[in-house]
């Protein structure tokens, strides 16, 4: 498949100063919930970049897609 | 009474809030032979009520473990004052989609312990509900194509071996005797060097178990309440005080959540997140042939199982959509690639059509165990996260949560199913589970 779902955005823990209990929760817990979602993929069979979509989790309808922050970043430091 | 009955008003005994002493009438030979001679209509397997102000247990999903939980409250319990409500009908969601196989060659001790007493509960059941479930034994073959899942099989043997359950690991001529149009031989892409071979396991008609419960509740005095969507569920502090529906409020201490796909949508309602996400999960059934196959036919690395139904429909099933949704439509991409990796297995069934495909919703959970038991919410218990083994774990896991609600004591044989496990790391990880690849 050219696109792999990698799962709800969430914002990850400083790794430093995350509690296990912290950590876990980021890892675990999941909202799932059954409306419009912002969720990151990955465009394997392509630019190989992870990006970030709106899709409505009941009808599977996608409004919007963008890289996500931290791939902007990535890109402007190798000035692509 | 009112003897005008019209096509949408039920019969006067199965009247909204109404009960009689002799209703249902038991099934039997002589029953079927009355009604036969008589071409008279058989009365309803369960009531409707009316939604009464307060329950001592309110069970949320009535499907096969909400149903089996409160069979078991009121058979081994005593505990009857239960509603079971439902946004759709008896059965409409996982209970009613999926591939009704039901085996215990688990990898997990735990697992094979707790997936081992359904196996028994299921033997009896047809006699304990005076309703035929038609499960047939036939035997569970799961497919080895490489040498790391060939090591898993015998690791699952001798997990089950040593919890006193029939299985073996058999190489490719001893499966071609037991399936004859299996393509046993080297020429394929994924050649078939072995199998897990587990007699006890087979398959159950899913409808028949869940009309079964339905009725064994009923008949016991537990309330089945369809159409009944629940809104809201209302708590004081940390405690659960009540159940807002569609049909009005419910006042009870004790809530159960058995959504399984939709159980994060009910969890949201008190304030819970869980290590859940809902996957659908397809299926599909050709058109009856002569019994061909008198086993079920796993392959973890084709993610494909098939079962030969009593009318001779071949059901195929597969893994779960590689994305998170609750749309239950199906895909083209499903039935090619599905069509595709049962040719590889049996290629004389090529000819066959598929008649038709649907999805269920399998609330998927990061070690392939379920989260059964309390929550940090008082009265809030939680039968979810049942993935794609929920159907064989049905009866079990009504027995068990009947137990843990009656006693407010977590049964040993789900001890290690808590929600706590994610938080404190004790994950279980069933890698026999039919949607994990080898």
């Amino acid at each position: 498949m050219e696109f792999r779902a990698a799962g709800e955005s969430k914002k990850r823990p400083d790794v430093n100063t995350a509690t296990p209990e912290q950590w876990r929760t980021y890892l675990y817990t999941k909202s799932n919930l059954a409306d419009w979602v912002t969720e990151t993929w990955y465009h394997r069979a392509g630019c190989r970049r992870y990006f970030a979509i709106e899709r409505h989790t009941v009808t599977n309808e996608i409004r919007t897609s963008r890289l996500p922050a931290a791939q902007i970043r990535l890109d402007e430091s190798k000035g692509s | 009474m009112d003897r005008q009955v019209n096509e949408t008003s039920v019969p006067s005994n199965t009247r909204p809030g109404k009960s009689t002493a002799k209703y249902p009438a038991k099934y039997s030979a002589f029953s079927l032979i009355k009604h036969g001679l008589a071409k008279s209509d058989w009365p309803r397997a369960w009531r409707e009520h009316d939604l009464k102000k307060t329950y001592d247990v309110v069970i949320i999903g009535a499907g096969i473990h909400g149903l089996a939980t409160a069979y078991y409250l009121a058979t081994n319990h005593g505990i009857t004052n239960i509603a079971i409500v439902d946004k759709g009908y008896v059965g409409g969601g996982g209970s009613g989609r999926n591939t009704s196989i039901v085996r215990s060659n688990y990898l997990t001790p735990e697992g094979v312990r707790f997936y081992n007493r359904s196996v028994h509960l299921y033997q009896d059941l047809s006699a304990d509900l005076n309703f035929n479930i038609m499960f047939g034994q036939m035997g569970h073959l799961t497919l080895a194509h490489n040498d790391s899942s060939l090591r898993t099989m015998r690791w699952r043997a001798e997990v089950n071996k040593l919890e006193g359950i029939d299985s073996e690991v058999i190489g490719p001529d001893d499966i071609k005797q037991i399936v004859p149009y299996m393509d046993t031989s080297t020429n394929t892409r994924y050649p078939i060097v072995g199998a897990l071979f587990h007699p006890p396991g087979g398959t159950v008609r899913h409808d028949a178990v869940n009309w079964g419960y339905a009725r064994g509740a009923d008949v016991r005095g537990c309330e089945i309440h369809q159409n009944t969507e629940v809104l809201g569920i209302t708590t004081i502090g940390d405690e659960v005080t009540g159940v807002t529906t569609n049909r009005g409020q419910i006042s009870t201490k004790i809530v159960v959540n058995c959504t399984a796909g939709w159980a994060s949508l009910i969890n949201a309602m008190v304030g819970l997140k869980m290590p859940i996400v809902t996957h659908p999960l397809q299926a599909a059934v050709t058109e009856p042939v002569k019994k061909f196959l008198n086993t079920v036919v796993v392959s973890g690395s084709l993610h494909v199982y098939v079962s030969q139904t009593d009318r001779g429909e071949l059901v195929f099933g597969a893994s779960t959509d590689p994305y998170a949704s609750y749309s239950m439509r199906g895909s083209l991409e499903f039935t090619e690639e599905l069509a595709g990796h049962v040719l590889e297995l049996i290629p004389s069934i090529a000819k066959m059509r598929v008649l038709r495909q649907w999805a269920g919703l399998c609330d998927m959970t990061p070690d392939f165990s379920p989260i059964m038991g309390f929550t940090p919410v008082k009265g809030y218990v939680v039968d979810v996260g049942w993935g794609t083994y929920g159907f064989k774990a049905g009866p079990v896991s009504g027995e068990a949560m009947a137990q843990l609600i009656a006693t407010q004591r977590v049964p040993d044989i789900i001890s290690t199913f808590d929600f706590a496990r994610f938080a404190e790391g004790r994950l279980v990880g069933e890698k026999g589970a039919a949607a994990v690849g080898h």
